[in-house]
């Protein structure tokens, strides 16, 4: 018995919606961004598809990390999701409403429910802006309170993201840490009462203890506001603290998807076994890196990826039907979907497709 | 003089010239000593809010071959050190304490001799690769020149030690990247570059400032092994300068944490982890989120922030946020000492044995 059903090639992203039900906050459908590059001249230079054919779902007080390396196109799609731009081709079905081709009236009402949290605090909040002024913006563009409420509103969210509203609200972002402009960057993404945050990398640029204080605040705050996120970032043990499910791209393309503990435990796909390896541990008497088994070679041109799988060139198990064939994502047991010709165990693979239907109960 | 700090090791000029130096004490070159001898090094920045006591009493050695990571936050003076070792630092800065490298003073040193032994003793990879090249030069061009400036060679040979730098540093098709500019190259091959011009005089210390930091974690692996593997094989010196605990102790051999100017903790890194005594350190140590570890567990983190180094108090630097301090704490600053064999810390208080968690 084996595990590619003869119609995967085009139903294969089809089978994730069927898991779904009608309890997701965000449903993503062979969403494909493209930007064209021009040449001197404006003469079109090519079609560079950072995002190519990724569908997820994500569930109510569910978190997605998104890992992957540099050129990815995983903050591409955060952006693609908030159509900041919209995505060339596509759905993103928020709340069952398709917000691609919205018209930007529409949209924005529906960006009350949708925020980001970007990684440099400092060149996303106004240098000349208070932060009472920064947290209350949202409330002012969105017409929401009255002159005192806002004041009220602010306070205590600076007082949830651990500030002092009274001795940090009258200052300017240059006057703060790097940590404490993080936590103003998310009072002022919390203050709409948004049901979904995207968050690029936000901690990438803090120290250690601030990382995990800030790490802490995420946790805190989605346990007491039922918060989604989604959650972008490099480092893949930052991203199993914080997930429920992990989503690995790879040039554009979903590698792997499914729950935080069997992708760590049993990575299937050979580039999320990689990127496991290549994290760096303090302990000594943890298991011993297997250096042969680190990832080599440069990423490839997006402008020209490879044929058939795109992780090919660099993988060590491929072979001639990965150049021929692009692997579709197809799905597994335990809401696990991966898209492998060869994946790394075979047990898990065989499983097949009849799990499906019991995948969308991990939303608490 | 100035020829003297660039001579090679073992030379009799370098000893005679560092025992003039050192006052005496200079252990020059004899088998086995250290290449780096750093003690109660302070650095201190003069400005109009007052003064800022960067680096507060440093002392460590680098043998080489070995590889030594600094580690520490943003602030804790990690940095500063290094630029100190390479005399980097602007003339506001006002050093004192003695850096010997291979028995030679330099600290006081005239900028005409520091530059000599800047690149033909040690050399720097610094954080950002496209800050540290030029983007209107092609890589050749910015390689070459780091080679004639110190070593007395024609243009075709000091092309092809170019190449031979780029493959060395494992750069796919060194001819032709030779002609290249630095936005032509991806951040880690980039980064190779950066690291194929610190070594273009085969320099015996090679400090990398959070060289791995910009970069993915694939790609810092692909760095930090051929870091590791040049180090084997030229026997360099290295000193790794981190904010990452967890790759410090992955890779270096030993580790030295800084706070506020100070060593707080200095272990074998293997040793380390173990048997963390300093509490700042378990602090790092604990925040540090691992794959190990189930997800949404709250990850154990103190509060506050590091002290201001304009203002030196009495006791100890880290006892305002120490879960441990107690009432000496903050009366006595604890002196660095070596406690067990090959473990320094410097904490009136130390945790117990495989404190960490």
């Amino acid at each position: 018995m084996t595990a590619t059903p003869p119609g995967a090639h085009t139903t294969g992203a089809d089978t994730t919606a069927g898991t779904a039900g009608s309890d997701a906050l965000l449903e993503v459908r062979h969403l494909v961004q493209e930007f064209v590059l021009r040449d001197y001249g404006g003469v079109k230079g090519g079609v560079l598809q950072a995002v190519s054919d990724v569908s997820f779902d994500l569930h109510a007080g569910e978190t997605l990390g998104i890992v992957g390396e540099t050129g990815s196109g995983k903050s591409t799609l955060a952006r693609s999701v908030i159509q900041a731009p919209p995505p060339k081709h596509g759905q993103v079905i928020f709340e069952g409403q398709d917000l691609v081709g919205l018209p930007n009236r529409a949209m924005k009402s529906v960006r009350r429910d949708m925020q980001m949290v970007f990684q440099d605090p400092f060149r996303s909040l106004d240098p000349k802006w208070t932060i009472s002024r920064i947290v209350a913006e949202p409330l002012i563009a969105y017409g929401i309170g009255s002159r005192a409420e806002r004041r009220e509103r602010v306070r205590s969210l600076l007082d949830l993201v651990g500030l002092d509203p009274a001795s940090h609200g009258g200052r300017h972002p240059r006057e703060l840490s790097g940590g404490q402009a993080q936590r103003v960057a998310i009072a002022r993404a919390l203050v709409l009462e948004p049901k979904l945050i995207l968050c690029d990398e936000p901690v990438s640029s803090l120290d250690v203890l601030v990382q995990a204080q800030v790490l802490n605040l995420f946790e805190k705050l989605r346990a007491e506001l039922g918060l989604s996120y989604l959650f972008i970032a490099h480092d893949l043990a930052l991203v199993k603290q914080v997930s429920d499910r992990v989503a690995v791209m790879y040039l554009g393309k979903l590698c792997e998807i499914g729950p935080v503990r069997d992708i760590y435990r049993e990575p299937l796909h050979p580039y999320t076994l990689a990127l496991l390896n290549s994290i760096p541990n303090p302990d000594p008497s943890a298991a011993k890196r297997d250096t042969g088994s680190v990832i080599s070679g440069e990423l490839p041109s997006p402008l020209d990826p490879p044929s058939g799988c795109r992780f090919r060139t660099r993988c060590p198990k491929a072979e001639e039907r990965c150049a021929a064939e692009a692997p579709p994502l197809r799905a597994l047991a335990d809401g696990r979907q991966v898209a492998c010709h060869f994946p790394l165990s075979q047990v898990a693979a065989s499983k097949a497709t009849a799990g499906q239907a019991t995948a969308g109960d991990d939303g608490g | 003089m100035a020829g003297s700090l660039g001579q090679r090791a073992g030379c009799p000029t370098a000893t005679s010239a560092g025992a003039s130096g050192a006052g005496g004490a200079g252990p020059g070159s004899r088998p086995g000593a250290a290449l780096l001898d750093v003690s109660d090094l302070r650095v201190q920045f003069r400005s109009r809010g007052g003064v800022v006591n960067a680096v507060q009493g440093v002392s460590f050695t680098v043998e080489p071959g070995r590889t030594l990571a600094i580690i520490g936050e943003s602030g804790s003076g990690k940095t500063v050190s290094a630029y100190a070792v390479l005399g980097l630092l602007p003339r506001t800065a006002q050093v004192s304490g003695s850096i010997r490298f291979d028995g030679i003073e330099l600290v006081g040193r005239r900028e005409r001799d520091l530059r000599d032994h800047r690149g033909r003793n040690a050399a720097m990879v610094f954080q950002n690769p496209e800050r540290s090249l030029n983007p209107t030069m092609r890589i050749g061009t910015q390689i070459t020149e780091a080679i004639r400036c110190h070593l007395p060679l024609g243009r075709a040979e000091a092309h092809e030690r170019a190449v031979e730098l780029l493959r060395m540093v494992r750069l796919p098709a060194p001819e032709r990247r030779f002609y290249e500019y630095p936005h032509q190259l991806s951040g880690g091959m980039r980064q190779r570059v950066v690291i194929a011009i610190a070594l273009a005089c085969e320099p015996r210390l090679l400090i990398a400032d959070e060289a791995t930091t910009a970069l993915d974690v694939t790609t810092q692996a692909q760095i930090m092994d051929l870091l590791l593997g040049l180090q084997q094989e030229l026997g360099t010196a290295l000193v790794m300068i981190s904010h990452d605990l967890a790759l410090a102790a992955s890779y270096a051999e030993e580790v030295l944490v800084m706070y506020a100017g100070r060593v707080v903790e200095r272990a074998a890194a293997g040793d380390l982890f173990g048997s963390v005594r300093m509490p700042y350190t378990r602090a790092l140590l604990n925040a540090i989120p691992r794959v190990e570890l189930e997800p949404h567990v709250l990850l154990p983190v103190i509060g506050g922030r590091p002290p201001d180094l304009s203002t030196i108090g009495p006791g100890c630097s880290f006892a305002p946020r120490c879960p441990d301090a107690q009432q000496d704490c903050r009366l006595q600053s604890p002196p660095l000492k070596q406690h067990e064999f090959g473990h320094w810390w410097a904490c009136w208080h130390p945790c117990g044995k495989g404190d960490v968690q």
